[in-house]
């Protein structure tokens, strides 16, 4: 909200993210899902580390990152953007918000809950 | 900063072995909000359907409703902190749904914004001793064209409406499900997803 901008010019960087607010590429979506893509961690910040830590285990969606590693989701978009700008992660992008949602997925969707029945 | 990670020790093996991670196989991943305003049994309904232990990730606010991540230097009294628990259900090897249950005030609108954008639809909880506390939330989702299915979450004592008495009084279009639901209950809360996806698909279908 536009309003605000005073606050905001009284904000401090946040230091997880280096100073930066704002990833600097809008392609995460809270469940776009996250692979780690490289093993090699060195020169990365703490809380890279952990993030990669994290995702050296397996697939999380963007939101589940977070939560496990107790930030904002907003944040680890910022540390999730840097890392993809680095090669340490690739992501599944998801689902496209723009296109009306296809019928094909809306039926898997609704397949899956039923078998849950 | 707390940490999952670092303060309890725990690895990713760790993590591995809760089953926390996504089958390799996941390539598309979609979200539906289970929203309504305080205690109507969000939190309640995400836990009784997901597959994980429910997370929760806080967004910081100024009072004003802007969305602030730099930390640091603000004021504590200035900002208030917007909890989304969520949870997940892998619906096939290919496909995990997220439920994000959302509160329902307007002046959270950025962190909703955020979350809501890209959700297929969401399920509105309405409690009927309080049915008036569901119609911001209603037009929330009516300003951002999510589409919704409205569950009546069945509460000890609550008035119970003729559901089309309840439909007026809720204001409902005429294609929107309204359903009663026990978010305690697996089957019931199944069967309310459910409902919710199969009107999404009629509506698709319509507008198609
Ligand atoms: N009888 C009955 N009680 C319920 C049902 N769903 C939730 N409850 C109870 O209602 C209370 C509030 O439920 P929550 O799931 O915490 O509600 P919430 O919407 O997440 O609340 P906030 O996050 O505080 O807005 C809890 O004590 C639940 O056990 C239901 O379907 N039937
Ligand atoms: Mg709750």
């Amino acid at each position: 909200m536009s309003g605000d901008r005073h606050l905001r010019g009284l904000v401090r960087p946040y230091v997880v993210t280096g100073g930066r607010a704002h990833a600097s590429r809008n392609t995460f979506d809270a469940v776009t899902v996250v692979i780690a893509t490289r093993e090699q961690v060195s020169g990365l910040s703490p809380e890279k580390k952990r993030l990669m830590e994290l995702c050296r285990g397996g697939a999380l969606s963007v939101a589940e990152i977070a939560a496990h590693l107790s930030l904002p989701i907003s944040v680890t978009k910022v540390l999730l953007s840097d890392l993809v700008d680095s090669g340490h992660i690739a992501t599944h992008a998801a689902v496209s918000h723009t296109a009306r949602p296809d019928m094909k997925l809306l039926k898997d969707v609704l397949d899956g809950l039923r078998a849950r029945l | 900063m707390a940490s999952v990670l670092a303060s309890d020790g725990l690895t990713s093996d760790g993590l591995a072995a809760d089953g926390v991670y996504l089958r390799d196989t996941v390539r598309t991943a979609v979200k539906l909000l289970v929203v309504g305003p305080f205690a109507v049994g969000k939190t309640t309904f995400v836990g009784t359907l997901s597959e994980i232990r429910p997370l929760r990730t806080e967004e910081t606010m100024t009072q004003a409703g802007a969305l602030v991540d730099d930390l640091a230097g603000v004021d504590g009294k200035s900002t208030t902190t917007v909890a989304l628990d969520f949870g997940r259900l892998t619906l096939s090897d290919e496909l995990v749904l997220y439920l994000f249950g959302a509160p329902g005030q307007q002046r959270f609108t950025r962190v909703w914004k955020d979350i809501a954008y890209g959700a297929l639809g969401a399920l509105v909880l309405v409690d009927t001793r309080r049915l008036e506390q569901s119609f911001e939330v209603m037009g929330l989702l009516e300003e951002l064209r999510i589409p919704y299915a409205v569950a009546v979450n069945t509460f000890d004592g609550a008035p119970a409406f003729p559901g089309d008495e309840l439909r007026d009084a809720l204001d409902l279009l005429p294609g929107t499900p309204l359903m009663s639901c026990d978010a305690r209950d697996v089957t019931s809360s199944t069967q309310a997803l459910v409902t919710l996806v199969e009107y999404l698909l009629t509506r698709n279908q319509e507008n198609a």
